[in-house]
């Protein structure tokens, strides 16, 4: 692939970018999900676009598209989400963007028994095209608190108990550009891909994104940093913890390697393997809660 | 005499002549003396009608005499609901289903074959045994799934109606649910998107009395369902759901007016089941034998049948040829399921995930 000079765009500029240009090419993506634009119906007073989702992911979509394509919802995930679900049955590639992972209560039969389980189920006769978006983890961060002040109701992680359940597959981007490139992949699968959006790394990330369309593989890990004496293993946000944590390693006179897992579900769990047989030691660094975690997960895939 | 709920009504009179439940067989053919189905259609209905009868009566024979064909419930009584909203629709619509789908199947015209081998839990079942009773499917025919998760096929109706909104497409969906769906939120999450967005479906409540052992009187706030409708500035209309003609009547109003582009209706069905809940499950523990003899003394398919002989619509030859040609029919599909190879082991982990299609660019 040739690319331009790479520019430097938001996390969310690059995923917005995604979505832009994957509706350009094909005329049966929507998106759907509360605020996705904001003050719906309102253009005739001249407020349109009031909003753009929590990370603005999805902030002029509208003026592209026009409110048939990109569909403010009302407060009403398991709805809204299971019109996704019968959508993406019935012809079109919807994109529903959850606000924030920890509203997925409100809609979770719509992921666990509907989204993820529609094609075995039915023993392969429907395609089921969903994108579910949102938003996950804490605001805070910048070196005085990891919070946010969010409270336990929104700061949660949750995706082990996504990537549980089969045929949905899970993915956690990292930086602008792979969340661009993901995003195109998820698009483009023909099955239920859940994207998740780390909230620090959307409001603060930025980095170099091609402006040409691109994709980058679902189900594969990425070595971002090569190293001989140990792996460290780092989902979303926490893979920047663990490259921190290989610089400080590396000022102590020891090699870290840094794994950017990417995609849960399916797990990659090649790349760790290999990467664990060659440094023999396996640090997962995580911000999710422990019991029955995707990082015991990769601990027992490394064992 | 039911009432009418909801507001805006169109054709209230028309409307209005749909709710009785007069048995007088004079006011009811004066009552259908303009608005009848085609002499093709009503054939089409009762060959439905007793195609659905047939097969649940076979199966509960089935499961009887100890064929494993998993969990059922049967539609036995409510065949009225799905071959009076289906013969309103065109094979290009879609309609979403319940735990308690076998009806609406058929009436979409999902192949009895098929259908009875996927209980038979073979290959050749319209979900290659990997569904069973609670999820028969065929999207080649707009049958989006029966769906055992309360309320939740609702949502997937609504979602096709919007997938025909964004397509500029004519098509319509049906969504099926019971009175017991009535009360979970999804459904009045998925009335509430239709209304917004004026998507053409039918919400169709077949309100068979009881939600397992749990009657309607106790579980629900209001006494017609219909009369919800009004939450969502939608028609609401309760109908004999034991009458199939006026369930299409309703039907094909509410189908017209969803192709006009102005939105969805509620359309709420008087039923009864006549079995349990499911298979084995003793009604006596929960209802009135007379309530359930009561029921059967206003059966639909009898009832038709008396419908179209007393107006010289259909005559005998032929509805007797019809019910002989569906026990035929029903004969092959069990020999079918019977015949027909079970899955192997290693089937249990394909279909897992969606692959990509041949060619597509990844």
């Amino acid at each position: 692939m040739t690319t331009t000079a790479a520019r430097e765009l938001s996390f969310g500029q690059a995923i917005n970018e995604a979505i832009r240009q994957e509706m350009r090419r094909d005329p049966k993506i929507i998106v759907m999900g509360e605020d996705v634009a904001g003050a719906a119906g309102r253009a005739h007073l001249g407020f349109v676009d009031a909003w753009g989702g929590p990370l603005r992911a999805t902030r002029g979509l509208i003026t592209e598209f026009g409110p048939e394509r990109i569909l403010d919802t009302p407060i009403a995930e398991m709805g809204f989400l299971g019109a996704g679900v019968g959508a993406a049955m019935s012809g079109l590639r919807p994109i529903v963007e959850i606000m924030f992972v920890d509203l997925i209560g409100c809609c979770y039969d719509q992921i666990m028994n509907q989204a993820a389980k529609m094609h075995y189920m039915m023993g392969g006769q429907v395609e089921l095209p969903l994108v579910i978006r949102t938003a996950y983890g804490t605001r805070g961060g910048d070196n005085r608190t990891y919070g946010g002040g969010a409270g336990a109701q929104h700061s949660q992680t949750l995706y082990a108990v996504l990537a549980h359940i089969p045929g949905l597959k899970v993915v956690v981007p990292s930086t602008a550009y792979n969340a661009k490139g993901l995003t195109i992949s998820a698009i483009r699968d023909n099955g239920p891909v859940i994207i998740l959006e780390h909230k620090f790394l959307g409001l603060r990330a930025k980095g170099p994104v091609p402006e040409e369309s691109y994709t980058l593989p679902i189900g594969s890990a990425q070595i971002v940093r090569r190293g001989r004496d140990v792996t460290l293993c780092g989902i979303g946000r926490m893979t920047h913890i663990c490259s921190e944590a290989a610089d400080s390693l590396s000022a102590e006179g020891i090699d870290a390697e840094v794994v950017d897992v990417l995609t849960l579900s399916p797990l990659d769990e090649g790349t760790i393997l290999e990467s664990v047989s060659r440094t023999r030691r396996l640090v997962v660094v995580d911000e999710d809660t422990p019991v029955c975690s995707v990082a015991r997960e990769l601990f027992g895939t490394g064992a | 005499m039911l009432s009418r709920g909801g507001c805006s009504q169109e054709k209230a009179g028309k409307l209005q002549r749909l709710t009785h439940t007069s048995s007088n067989s004079a006011s009811r053919a004066a009552g259908l003396a303009q608005n009848l189905p085609s002499r093709e259609k009503l054939l089409w209905m009762y060959e439905r009608l007793t195609l659905i009868r047939e097969f649940e009566e076979r199966l509960k024979w089935l499961v009887e005499t100890g064929v494993p064909v998993g969990a059922v419930h049967y539609y036995t009584g409510q065949e009225a609901c799905a071959v009076g909203v289906c013969a309103a629709l065109e094979p290009g619509d879609w309609i979403a289903s319940t735990h308690r789908g076998h009806g609406h199947c058929i009436a979409k015209g999902v192949e009895v074959h098929r259908m009875m081998a996927e209980l038979y839990g073979k290959t050749t079942g319209s979900n290659r045994a990997k569904g069973g009773s609670m999820h028969i499917t065929d999207v080649r025919v707009g049958m989006l799934g029966v769906n055992p998760i309360v309320g939740m096929g609702v949502t997937h109706a609504v979602g096709a109606a919007l997938s025909a909104k964004v397509r500029k497409t004519s098509q319509v969906a049906a969504a099926f649910f019971g009175e017991g769906g009535a009360s979970i939120g999804a459904v009045h999450e998925a009335m509430n998107l239709a209304a917004i967005w004026k998507l053409p479906v039918l919400f169709v409540c077949e309100n068979n009395g009881y939600a397992q052992a749990t009657p309607v009187e106790y579980a629900v706030s209001v006494r017609r369902i219909a009369d919800r409708a009004a939450a969502y500035s939608m028609p609401g209309v309760t109908v004999d759901g034991q009458d199939a003609i006026a369930v299409w009547e309703a039907s094909a109003a509410a189908v017209e007016r969803a192709r006009r582009g102005q939105g969805p209706s509620l359309i709420e069905c008087m039923t009864y089941r006549y079995y349990g809940h499911h298979q084995g499950d003793d009604t006596g523990r929960y209802r009135p034998r007379e309530e359930e003899q009561s029921a059967r003394d206003r059966d639909c398919i009898r009832r038709f049948r008396e419908q179209t002989l007393d107006q010289h619509l259909l005559t005998a030859t032929e509805l007797d040829a019809i019910e002989a040609a569906n026990r035929k029919k029903i004969d092959e599909a069990v020999a079918f399921a019977e015949s027909s190879p079970l899955p192997q082991p290693a089937d249990l982990f394909t279909h897992v995930y969606v692959p990509a299609r041949d060619g597509e660019q990844k």
